[in-house]
């Protein structure tokens, strides 16, 4: 347990200087793998409660249903997962386009409260795009947030079923190498790589829901939202 | 008269409504009350700081200096604000689009490939197998497994045919650190 410890701080000393690496480089490649898949993607929402690390949608195990997942907080040490918690000043929304305009015909909303994730929808918004609301009007569902260590809490409700709390990243990448060939220190990739994202949890929202709440068939576009109580 | 005489009926119909909610709100004085079930405050407004459709799009194809920009662009508004941008951005990172006519295994130049990631959501096809892309079918979705970097090397690095710059197509790392699950929640348990 302490060698894995000792491992991710050394991970993320390397990813801390390969940032300032990486700073220096986008003056000459404009912007590169900051870090992957969305981690830390941007200044202002860099390693805070609302930094989306994650987005996937995807077949249920049963094919009458998709799931949706949202990770924020990333490269969380067992230690700093067992520290951590969901903000209760940020709401995370998935959005829904089911008319092909790219724009949220549909939201699913997760907003924590007193050690439950409530879920809300989905429901049609009463506004479109950087602002919301909370849409109570929509079918309010909750589940236990999941304690660190502790088995998956699930609940099923309105037709969703819901989880929330931390889980191993999902995401795997050798981000390591990446920063090296950025650096100038290799000019490719190793063989075999390095997951430089092993033994990191995030905390995580998943809910599964009915193709027929979305429209049953076709193709929706999907992304995922981070928005902080003003 | 009959106005009046309705008037009186439906006064005389409140005060009896009255009473009787008065007699059973005094019953009440004398039982224990519930205990007030206190609805949590999900009133305000919500601002957005960050957004994600495809994995990478804006670490990859976005500069510094307008990360924060493109993450509170809605995604209707993402491809005329963002387009020229990433195609400059792609040309500048990969060889693999240097000359006219260059493509990448989707047969899409740099100016139809940037427009395509510009507008970032993820498509989910509601009719069957949903992937990043594995093969087969492209952009239906993103599965846990999907190898999702390497595939955005290839479309960025491997040319027409997935073979050009061989050793920044693939970080070489296929599969997460831990199996996933078959049923919900599908992520494994936090280490």
């Amino acid at each position: 347990m302490l060698e894995r410890q000792l491992l991710i701080n050394k991970k993320l000393t390397i990813m801390k200087k390969m940032k300032v690496l990486l700073g220096i480089s986008a003056l000459a490649v404009a912007g590169f793998f900051m870090v992957a898949a969305d981690h830390i993607d941007a200044p202002a929402v860099q390693g805070g409660t609302s930094d989306i690390t994650d987005f996937y949608a995807f077949q249920a195990s049963s094919s009458d249903n998709v799931v949706f997942v949202a990770n924020v907080q990333g490269l969380l040490s067992p230690q700093a997962t067992s520290d951590t918690s969901f903000d209760e000043n940020v709401l995370i929304e998935f959005n829904i386009d089911t008319t092909g305009d790219n724009i949220e015909n549909l939201v699913i909303q997760a907003i924590p409260r007193d050690g439950k994730m409530y879920f809300f929808g989905p429901t049609s918004p009463g506004t479109t795009g950087l602002n919301s609301s909370i849409e109570t009007t929509g079918a309010m569902s909750m589940v236990d947030i999941t304690p660190y260590g502790s088995d998956a809490i699930i609940k099923t409700s309105n037709g969703l079923k819901i989880f929330a709390g931390p889980r191993d990243d999902p995401f795997f990448m050798d981000f390591a190498q990446y920063g090296e060939i950025l650096a100038g220190n290799a000019t490719g990739f190793n063989n075999p790589g390095s997951d430089t994202f092993a033994g990191t949890n995030v905390m995580s929202i998943v809910v599964e829901v009915p193709k027929s709440f979305l429209g049953s068939s076709g193709t929706v576009n999907t992304w995922v939202e981070s928005k902080r109580k003003q | 008269m009959k106005t009046l005489l309705n008037i009186k009926n439906i006064v005389a119909v409140l005060m009896i409504s009255a009473l009787a909610f008065n007699c059973s709100n005094d019953d009440d004085m004398n039982t224990v009350t519930p205990p007030m079930n206190t609805e949590p405050d999900f009133s305000g407004l919500y601002v957005q700081q960050d957004q994600m459709g495809r994995p990478a799009v804006n670490t990859v194809f976005v500069s510094s200096a307008s990360k924060d920009m493109f993450n509170v662009t809605p995604p209707s508004q993402q491809n005329a604000a963002f387009q020229s941008m990433f195609q400059a951005n792609l040309m500048a990172l990969s060889p693999a689009y240097a000359n006219p006519g260059d493509t990448n295994a989707l047969g899409l130049d740099a100016a139809t490939f940037t427009g395509l990631l510009a507008t970032d959501v993820l498509n989910l096809s509601l009719d069957g197998t949903t992937t990043f892309y594995d093969g087969t079918n492209v952009l239906t979705g993103r599965a846990l497994a999907d190898d999702v970097i390497t595939v955005e090397l290839l479309l960025i690095f491997g040319g027409e045919d997935f073979s050009e710059n061989p050793t920044l197509s693939n970080d070489n790392v296929d599969a997460n650190d831990k199996p996933f699950l078959a049923s919900f929640p599908y992520l494994a348990s936090a280490w």
